[in-house]
């Protein structure tokens, strides 16, 4: 009898459970806690478009995807709570959206042999591929944004910016610390000045640091902020009348969401990004009639077209196209972690393969390789526009300073190598 | 005159002001914690809860909706009505006192005479329940209050200084209209609970329970009550936080800047959380602008918060306002 009911529930979990020839795909989202304004058009974006492919294309290759949905908070004990708790479904690839929970996860994911994939986020020097063989961070990192930041001011001021001073408003976390180095390094090469202005979690207080750049008028201002940091920042900075056009944030920094508590005075504030903005694209059109229409959505379709619903769809039109490279690679649909690796580091954006996809220009063009796990660094710049109420592209994609960057990545990177033992290699 | 000291003087007129708003989040805990011992950790949370509510009545936003578009496959989302700011708020001390009855009958009234850690916990359960509650019911969107306060640098002040100064100080609009509402409100706070009857019978409730109980003072209505200004105190700061950074779940967190007014104020005493509040924003403030910018690489107001408390605790427990616990063998 015993024996009966063993079978019997064996047989059920393999009945509900997912089929393992599936391609797995686990969304650590975060819908709920401070952040989950943030988190939820990601993961609607996430996971539409992988619903999207579901229901148009019958998944990747024919192989359907299964895709797995784990709040996080945006907590990092949760977040690697969700990985330890998924990684046995067969994941191919995680995208934590935090730079916080990708930390812990680089060594698991090394160890377990599963690619990370943190884009525009985590850690910047995982871009050496020959020492970070599984973790990737294309099309650009923190130190591409600082000098794509810097590269904007010295267009806006003629390619000198000798004796002018700028100012770092940032989270006073290892994320927001991320770009101090290299616009340390940007400082002494083109004889700016910086002044470091941290905040401290969660940033509903700014005062001290705003009366600061009220007494100094710094000639720019740039931000790595997230969550609550942002929209107290944008405030402030309207409030002591601070030049809207010389506050730039990093893509973190650049959402509806940061310039809603400001409204109309927010106009003009700038952001980076490495993706384009709106929603006049063809792949939306067929997410509307194959995911939104069809009741599949997975939030209330409401999301569609904000910076971080394209975000998170851009997120997961990489990790499809990784996925298409493995399985032409490996000749087999159903990949796995190891293989999609081969396929993420394989990976090449072309504007045809965009185009082809229903996102002309969506994104920079960019190539993947061993020693280059993080693509070409190439990002723009948007602006708010408040009376349309959308961030618009100002400028097309440019690259950043890789002169300054490529020695910092190859420093830090090696500096984690002789650290962990590693020997790198490709 | 320096330059330093002006800047000073700026900084600790800012300092005051945000000691004030402080000093509101507090305030709902001295509040609670006079009339019934407890520690409300819920605090921070019914100021976001009252802010959400006010903005979903303002806007006319359908309760639940996405449980019930979900449920029902229905696309509902506003009533497509817009409350006046006043009607709203209003309507919003409706829902604070249905809630503060359904936290009282539900679970407050079953855990009398319990301990205070117990207590305590209940306040932590009721926290994470009313903020996935307040998520269910309105969404986890940031929304844009706007109750008509004003925001950005006084111009007269600006003017004023400068002519002064030669440099013109920055003040808040939205913070000087903060400093009178919090003025007035812990003005009626006192008045209520010197000379009213209902404000008598919460203090003799705070003295002792069971000496109210035995004078026919009803436990069940002065807690309801109590919660009922708590709550109020809650929607007075969650408009003006929520005012400052837009309504969003990490609204919640402000509850973490009342901690250090509470521990210099003392827990239980409504002047004490302004002077409270007052002191830590002008400490917090002046040290960053003249040692931790300068020296300590800035990011430094949290936690001297804390410093300037634990420095008072250990000459004085109780707070500065505090009532002395004497006990005698």
């Amino acid at each position: 009898m015993r024996r009966k009911i063993l079978g019997a529930a064996v047989a059920a979990l393999m009945a509900t459970g997912p089929a393992l020839a599936d391609l797995t795909i686990v969304d650590t989202s975060y819908r709920t806690g401070p952040y989950a304004a943030n988190g939820i058009p990601f993961s609607d974006g996430y996971q539409d478009y992988f619903t999207l492919l579901n229901e148009r294309d019958g998944g990747i290759g024919g192989e359907m995807i299964n895709l797995i949905e784990c709040e996080t908070g945006y907590n990092t004990e949760k977040g690697v709570e969700c990985y330890e708790a998924t990684k046995g479904e067969g994941a191919l690839v995680y995208q934590p959206l935090s730079t916080g929970i990708t930390y812990q996860l680089i060594p698991k994911a090394t160890a377990d042999g599963i690619p990370l994939h943190t884009m525009g986020y985590g850690r910047t020097s995982a871009k050496a591929g020959e020492v970070f063989k599984w973790v990737f961070n294309y099309p650009a990192n923190y130190w591409d944004g600082a000098s794509l930041a810097v590269k904007h001011i010295l267009d806006q001021n003629g390619g000198d910016i000798s004796g002018k001073t700028v100012a770092l408003v940032y989270h006073n976390s290892a994320y927001g610390k991320e770009p101090i180095r290299t616009l340390e390094s940007l400082a002494e090469k083109h004889g700016y000045n910086l002044t470091l202005l941290p905040v401290d979690h969660p940033g509903q207080e700014q005062k001290s640091q705003w009366l600061q750049i009220r007494r100094e008028s710094p000639d720019y201002v740039l931000m790595w902020g997230w969550g609550v940091m942002n929209q107290v920042a944008i405030q402030e900075a309207v409030n002591i009348r601070y030049p809207m056009e010389n506050f730039i944030g990093i893509w973190w920094s650049g959402s509806e969401n940061d310039v809603k508590a400001a409204g109309e005075r927010a106009n003009g504030y700038k952001a980076l990004t490495f993706h384009n903005l709106g929603s006049d694209y063809p792949v939306y059109d067929d997410i509307q009639t194959h995911v939104v229409d069809a009741g599949k959505a997975a939030g209330a379709g409401d999301q569609i077209g904000t910076v971080l619903y394209n975000r998170g769809m851009y997120a997961a039109m990489l990790a499809a196209e990784a996925i298409k490279t493995a399985q032409e690679m490996h000749g087999t649909a159903a990949i796995n972690a190891a293989q999609m690796r081969d396929g993420m580091e394989n990976l090449e954006m072309t504007e045809a393969k965009m185009a082809a996809l229903g996102l002309p220009n969506f994104g920079p063009e960019f190539t993947v390789s061993c020693e280059n796990h993080g693509g070409n660094g190439f990002g723009a710049v948007s602006q708010w526009n408040a009376e349309a109420g959308e961030f618009e592209l100002i400028t097309d994609y440019y690259q950043s300073d890789q002169e300054i960057l490529a020695p910092l990545v190859e420093e830090d990177s090696q500096a984690f190598a002789a650290e962990n033992g590693i020997t790198p290699g490709c | 005159m320096p330059e330093q000291f002006i800047w000073g003087i700026e900084v600790f007129l800012n300092g005051l002001m945000a000691g004030v708003l402080y000093a509101l989040v507090a305030l709902g805990f001295v509040l609670i914690y006079k009339a019934s011992g407890i520690f409300n950790y819920a605090q921070g949370v019914m100021a976001l809860f009252a802010a959400l509510t006010l903005v979903g009545i303002m806007e006319g936003q359908v309760p639940f909706s996405h449980l019930i578009n979900a449920t029902f496959g229905t696309e509902i989302h506003h009533f497509g009505w817009h409350v006046p700011a006043f009607a709203a708020i209003l309507l919003t001390m409706v829902v604070m006192i249905a809630l503060a009855w359904v936290v009282n009958t539900l679970i407050f009234k079953h855990l009398v005479n319990q301990e205070p850690i117990i207590l305590f916990m209940a306040t932590i359960g009721l926290a994470y329940f009313l903020e996935g509650f307040g998520d269910m019911m309105w969404g986890s969107d940031i929304k844009t209050l706007n109750v008509g306060l004003p925001q950005g640098i006084n111009p007269v002040i600006d003017e004023v200084t400068y002519n002064i100064f030669d440099y013109g100080f920055f003040i808040d609009n939205l913070d000087i209209v903060a400093t009178v509402i919090a003025a007035a409100l812990v003005f009626t706070l006192i008045v209520f609970a010197q000379y009213t009857k209902q404000g008598r019978a919460m203090r003799a409730v705070a003295d002792d329970h069971q000496a109210a109980l035995s004078v026919g003072i009803s436990l069940n209505f002065i807690w309801v009550m109590v919660w009922s200004l708590a709550g109020f105190v809650a929607l007075v700061a969650g408009i003006m936080w929520g005012t400052k950074s837009g309504v969003q779940f990490s609204l919640s967190l402000i509850a973490l800047k009342a901690l250090p007014v509470l521990m210099l104020g003392g827990f239980t005493s409504i002047p004490g959380a302004i002077v409270g509040g007052l002191l830590i924003g002008v400490g917090e403030k002046l040290f960053e602008f003249a040692i931790g910018a300068p020296y300590l690489g800035g990011a430094t107001e949290i936690w001297f918060a804390y410093v300037l408390a634990l420095i008072f605790l250990v000459f004085r427990p109780q707070g500065l306002f505090g009532e002395k616990i004497i006990e005698r063998v």
